[in-house]
């Protein structure tokens, strides 16, 4: 079940968009904990004080994948590959772009990069070695 | 506080049956703990129900009604939701619920239609156990989180793909002689790595299948068991649960399963054991590194060599700690909702010496059952022992 078209996810629309930007940003709470949006509650303490702080520009591929049998959404764009990066503050997760998926390794530098989806021409948040 | 026991049992053969409808599968599983137990429909109080993708594959939400009335019972019911440890949450509350004194008589069980939903349809709603936002709509499916904790596995703590073969082919093996597995076929090392890849490191054999089937089980309190001289020799002692970020990324260890750590502990704390008195046990490998995992989580193995437990025999059926004899997810397969409770049944069955694989663990009384959800954002442990009756 889908949205229909046009409606937004509150918090993380708004992030890709700022992302495409180039304007990344991630949550930091009074206890300079980080996480991503949407939220209102910092989940390490239940800080209520959450604050936007521009996100580091490079992280670095913590584990990584390289899947074939994707779910119909990507159906287009198997095989990719898929990381964890450590964005120091926060980790978060994307497919790798710009790179043969073989050559992908752990400890790999990588910038933010909004792609799209082959399949569904859906946004989708990827990460670019630099 | 009552001991609780297991008065009945009951499973469908699991496997590859897309028209049966999820009513069906846990009439099937429920007839037959009612029929081994001995103990009357109209003594149950309440049915606790796991289910975790019935609005995709069915159309059907509020299932716990549905399936009090699939299974004859007149009583309320709920299904509890916990992706795949949804029917291990079930059992948990249901020995709360008999310990406190509430309850005496409890139907629990699960059941899960999938393959009418096809490999791709499966994929996605397996993949909604997921975080939507940050995991799924990057293109994470579920064996793809998997293989993230493996690279990451043998990243912090080596091994390799061979040694994640060498779970799959003894849970084949242990299948072998379980007539409600969906693979009673014997596979090698080879097998595994020449597989397709799926989500590398992972390949088709490191995975389990898709599946249809439903577990029941019928518990009951010890005064009831010992009013009713059921023969119920095997006890649920104790229970935990644990509890991790949804996300993977989110998560202190890529490579453990701290949720499946809490709830071992407070299992263990729960039934007066340790690691050390497990004779052996059913963990959750929907994936062979996951079996990996819960075995470090629940102090069978050291951290960071569960790699080499199947690998060296320590796992295998004749080696100090059996696990999975039943064939496991891999082998016996995983319909996610009645899988907690399947591994109950299994238990039980090893237990009291009516299982196929009893041989293996004859002098056994401590059996441990893991049951996790997600990438293990949540976990059910529980213990089970044979009592003195």
């Amino acid at each position: 079940m889908s949205d229909a078209d046009g409606v937004q996810d509150a918090g993380y629309d708004e992030w890709l968009e700022a992302a495409e930007e180039g304007d990344t940003y991630y949550l930091e709470c009074a206890n300079g904990h980080g996480s991503l949006t949407p939220r209102r509650v910092c989940p390490d303490c239940g800080s209520l004080e959450l604050e936007r702080v521009d996100m580091p520009e490079t992280g670095e591929i913590q584990t990584f994948n390289v899947t074939h049998v994707p779910t119909p959404s990507f159906e287009e764009d198997a095989p990719y590959a898929t990381a964890i990066a450590d964005f120091g503050p926060v980790r978060v997760t994307g497919q790798v772009v710009g790179v043969d998926p073989a050559a992908v390794e752990t400890g790999l530098a990588v910038e933010l990069e909004i792609t799209v989806s082959e399949t569904t021409g859906k946004r989708i948040l990827g990460f670019r070695p630099v | 506080m009552s001991d609780v026991r297991v008065a009945g049992t009951g499973l469908t053969p699991f496997g590859n049956s897309p028209e049966r409808t999820g009513r069906d599968l846990f009439a099937e599983a429920s007839i037959a703990a009612f029929e081994d137990s001995t103990v009357p429909r109209d003594d149950v109080e309440a049915v606790l129900y796991g289910n975790f993708m019935g609005e995709l594959s069915e159309h059907q939400g509020h299932q716990g009604p549905l399936m009090a009335e699939a299974a004859g019972v007149q009583a309320p019911a709920t299904r509890y939701e916990s992706a795949c440890a949804s029917s291990g949450t079930a059992v948990r509350e249901a020995v709360k619920r008999i310990r406190n004194g509430e309850n005496d008589v409890l139907l629990v069980g699960g059941a899960e239609r999938m393959t009418n939903l096809g490999t791709a349809g499966a994929t996605e709603a397996l993949a909604i156990a997921a975080d939507d936002l940050w995991e799924v709509r990057a293109g994470v499916t579920f064996p793809g989180a998997y293989a993230l904790m493996a690279q990451a596995y043998f990243d912090e703590f080596g091994g390799e793909r061979e040694d994640l073969a060498h779970i799959a082919v003894k849970n084949h093996e242990n299948a072998l002689t379980n007539d409600k597995a969906q693979y009673q076929r014997a596979i090698d090392v080879s097998d595994v790595l020449e597989a397709p890849p799926v989500s590398e490191p992972l390949g088709l054999y490191d995975a389990c299948p898709i599946s249809d089937g439903a577990s029941a089980l019928v518990l009951t309190s010890e005064d009831y068991a010992d009013d009713h001289d059921l023969d119920a020799p095997v006890a649920i002692t104790g229970t935990g649960q644990g509890g991790d970020r949804m996300a993977l990324h989110d998560r202190d260890h890529l490579a453990r399963s701290p949720a499946a750590r809490e709830a071992g502990v407070e299992a263990y704390d729960d039934a007066s054991v340790d690691a050390s008195d497990v004779d052996f046990a059913e963990v959750h490998d929907c994936f062979t590194i996951a079996e990996v995992l819960a075995l470090e989580a629940l102090d069978i193995e050291p951290i960071g060599e569960g790699i080499s437990a199947a690998r060296t025999g320590r796992t295998t059926a004749n080696g100090d700690t059996p696990i999975n004899l039943s064939g496991g997810l891999k082998a016996k397969g995983h319909p996610v909702g009645a899988t907690g409770a399947s591994q109950i049944a299994e238990v039980t069955k090893l237990l009291a010496g009516t299982h196929p694989n009893s041989e293996y663990v004859s002098d056994a009384t401590t059996g441990v059952a893991h049951n996790a959800g997600g990438t293990v954002a949540s976990a059910t442990v529980h213990v089970l022992e044979v009592t003195d009756q």
